[in-house]
C-alpha cells in the first residue's frame, strides 16, 4: 500500500535525521572536532535538538489537518520519543560534567536558577509521556491518553522559556522558537483548527481528540 | 627603560635547546611527510595551521603559571573565546575575523590627561618593553584557561600621558567596523563595546595591555592589535581591539552592565562567594578539562596582590 510505504519512507528519514545530530556529536567527541570545550557543545546541541524535535512533534497534528493525510500521525510518537531522548542526554551531560554527580549541587541549582528550574520541569513533564508512549499504554489509557499527552504543550513551552532565560544577550533565536511555538499552539485552538471538509466535517474538539487516539491505534489494528 | 624579566618564568622552566630543536625537527619532518594530522590528531593539526606563519617560541614549551598550572594550547586560546563583534558562538571569532585589518592602528587618548591625542600604535609600542605574562582567565560563564599573554603594563602608558587629578576612572572603547565585524551588524549589544577600570586598578602592576599571545601578535579573534587583560576580573573586562582610552571623573557604564545590570557589574571581580544569578561562580571548568570541578579562587588567585584595593567594600553589592 502506498500510504504504508510513504510512512515507512518518512520513518526512515526520521531515524536518519534524528540520529544525525547525535552521531555528529559522538564523532566530534572522538575526533576532538568540538573544540576546546566539548561539554558546552554537547550540552548546547542536545538541548537544541530536543527543542527542534519537540517543535516537529507539535507540527504533525496541524500538518495532518492541513494535508488531510492521516498516516502522518504515525510519526508523532517516534519524533516525540527522539525529543525526549535528546532532552534526557542534555540533562545527563549537565549532571555528569557540570554537577559532577553531586546531587546536592544539582538540587541547589534547580532551586536557585530559574532557567534550570524550568528546564528540569520540562524534562519531568516529558517522562510520563515517554513512558506511556507504548501501544499497551495507549490501549490502557484510552481517551485519557490524549489528555495526558497534551503535557507536551507544557514541556515545549517550558523548554523555550529555558532557552530564552539562559541566553546572555542575543535572544533572536529563542524568540524565533517562541514565535514558532505560539503558531503551533494557536493552530490547535478550535477556532483555527477548523474541521476538515472530509471525512469528519463538523466534529467537536473531543471527537477530534478521540480521532487522534484512534489514529495511534491504526498501528495496533 | 627598565627591562623587566617576565615574572612567571623560572630557570627550571626554560626549555633546553636540545628539546626544542628536536621538537622543531619533528614538526618539520611530520609536515614534510604530510602526516601531522595523523600523528597529532585533528585538533593539533588545526593548531599547527593557526601557528603556521610563526612557530610558537620554544620558551613556552614548559611554561606554567605561578601556581604550576599548565598553559592552554595556542589552538584552544585562539579558537575558543567570546568576542561578540564577530558572533556569539565561541568559535565565531576565529571563523569570522579573517577580514579584520588590525594594521595600521591608531589609539585616541583623551579626557583628563595632559597629553591627549591620536597615537599611532607603533609609536606607543616604541617606548615599552613587551613581556610574557602567564595569567588565569576566568570567564563569567564559569570556564577558565591559563594564557601566556604578551604585552606591557597599562601603568607605563598611563604615566606617559599624565592623567590629571580629576582622572578617577579609565574608559576603553572597542573599534566599530561592521563591515569587518559581522557581529556588529546586529544589535546584540550596544556598540561600541565599552569597559572601564578605576584608576588604582588601571595602575595596578598586574593590569596588562596585551599585543600578543604566546609571544606572537594577537590574532584578530583575540582582540588584535591591542587588548586589556585584568586577570583578577571576569574575562569580559578584557576589552579587545581598543581604539580609545579616556580618563574621566565618573564611573563609566560598561557594556555588560548596561546590557543587564542585575547580572553584571562594573567591578566584576572574580568571586566564588557571589553567584551570577543564573549559575554558581564557586566552581569552573578548567579547559581543556571536561568537569566543572575546579574551585574558583577569590580574585582568581590574585587576592594577595589586589584585595587591598577593595578593603571595606561590600563585594556582594559592588559585584
Amino acid at each position: 500500500m502506498t500510504a504504508q510505504r510513504a510512512v515507512l519512507a518518512l520513518k526512515l528519514a526520521l531515524w536518519v535525521g534524528a540520529l544525525a545530530p547525535g552521531i555528529r556529536l559522538v564523532h566530534g567527541v572522538l575526533t576532538g572536532g568540538l573544540g576546546a570545550n566539548p561539554i558546552e557543545m554537547l550540552t548546547h546541541w542536545t538541548g537544541m535538538t530536543a527543542l527542534v524535535l519537540l517543535m516537529i512533534t507539535l507540527s504533525i497534528t496541524p500538518l495532518r489537518r492541513i494535508t488531510g493525510w492521516n498516516p502522518i500521525i504515525r510519526l508523532r510518537r517516534p519524533v516525540g520519543l527522539f525529543a525526549f531522548f535528546y532532552a534526557l542526554a542534555h540533562f545527563g551531560i549537565w549532571f555528569v560534567f557540570d554537577m559532577v554527580f553531586n546531587v546536592r549541587w544539582m538540587l541547589d541549582d534547580i532551586a536557585e536558577r530559574r532557567f534550570i528550574t524550568v528546564g528540569m520541569a520540562a524534562l519531568l513533564v516529558l517522562v510520563p509521556l515517554a513512558v506511556t508512549s507504548t501501544r499497551g499504554w495507549i490501549r490502557r489509557l484510552g481517551k485519557r491518553w490524549g489528555k495526558l499527552h497534551r503535557g507536551v504543550y507544557v514541556a515545549a513551552t517550558l523548554g523555550v522559556v529555558h532557552y530564552y532565560w539562559l541566553v546572555k544577550a542575543d535572544v533572536r533565536l529563542p524568540l524565533a522558537f517562541a514565535a514558532g511555538l505560539a503558531v503551533l499552539l494557536v493552530a490547535r485552538h478550535p477556532r483555527f483548527a477548523a474541521p476538515r471538509p472530509a471525512p469528519g466535517g463538523g466534529r467537536s474538539a473531543a471527537q477530534r481528540e478521540e480521532d487522534d487516539v484512534d489514529a495511534e491505534r491504526v498501528r495496533i489494528g | 627603560m627598565i627591562i623587566r624579566r617576565a615574572p612567571d618564568i623560572r630557570s627550571s622552566e626554560i626549555t633546553p635547546e636540545s628539546v626544542y630543536v628536536n621538537r622543531r625537527q619533528f614538526i618539520r619532518a611530520a609536515t614534510a611527510a604530510g602526516a601531522v594530522g595523523m600523528a597529532l590528531g585533528p585538533r593539533a593539526l588545526a593548531g599547527e595551521e593557526a601557528a603556521q606563519s610563526q612557530e610558537i617560541p620554544a620558551r613556552f614549551a614548559r611554561m606554567t603559571s605561578e601556581l604550576d598550572e599548565p598553559l592552554n594550547t595556542y589552538e584552544d586560546v585562539t579558537t575558543y573565546n567570546n568576542f561578540y563583534e564577530f558572533g556569539t558562538g565561541k568559535a565565531d571569532p576565529s571563523r569570522n575575523s579573517g577580514a579584520f585589518r588590525p594594521k595600521p592602528w591608531k589609539v585616541r587618548i583623551g579626557g583628563e590627561c595632559n597629553r591627549p591625542g591620536e597615537y599611532d600604535l607603533d609609536d606607543l609600542l616604541a617606548g615599552v618593553t613587551l613581556e610574557d605574562r602567564v595569567y588565569r582567565l576566568r570567564c563569567v560563564e564559569a570556564w577558565s584557561m591559563v594564557i601566556p599573554w604578551y604585552g606591557f603594563q597599562l601603568s607605563t602608558l598611563i604615566d606617559r600621558v599624565e592623567p590629571t587629578g580629576n582622572a578617577k576612572f579609565v574608559v576603553f572603547t572597542t573599534v566599530v567596523r561592521p563591515e569587518e565585524m559581522p557581529g556588529q551588524r546586529a544589535p546584540i549589544l550596544r556598540w561600541p563595546y565599552i569597559e572601564g577600570l578605576r584608576m588604582d586598578e588601571a595602575m595596578h602592576p598586574l593590569t596588562l595591555l596585551a599585543t600578543g599571545v604566546y609571544g606572537m601578535d594577537l590574532p584578530n579573534q583575540n582582540g588584535a592589535p591591542l587588548r586589556l587583560v585584568v586577570p583578577w576580573k571576569y574575562g569580559f573586562k578584557g576589552i579587545k581591539s581598543i581604539v580609545s582610552i579616556d580618563f574621566v571623573e565618573e564611573m563609566p557604564l560598561n557594556t555588560w552592565k548596561q546590557q543587564n545590570s542585575f547580572e553584571y557589574g562594573f567591578y566584576a571581580n572574580v568571586n566564588p562567594n557571589v553567584s551570577h544569578p543564573r549559575w554558581s561562580q564557586a566552581r569552573e571548568t578548567r579547559l581543556p578539562g571536561l568537569f566543572k570541578n575546579h574551585e574558583t579562587l577569590m580574585f582568581n588567585g590574585y587576592a594577595d596582590q589586589v584585595q587591598h584595593m577593595y578593603a571595606g567594600m561590600d563585594l556582594e553589592r559592588w559585584k
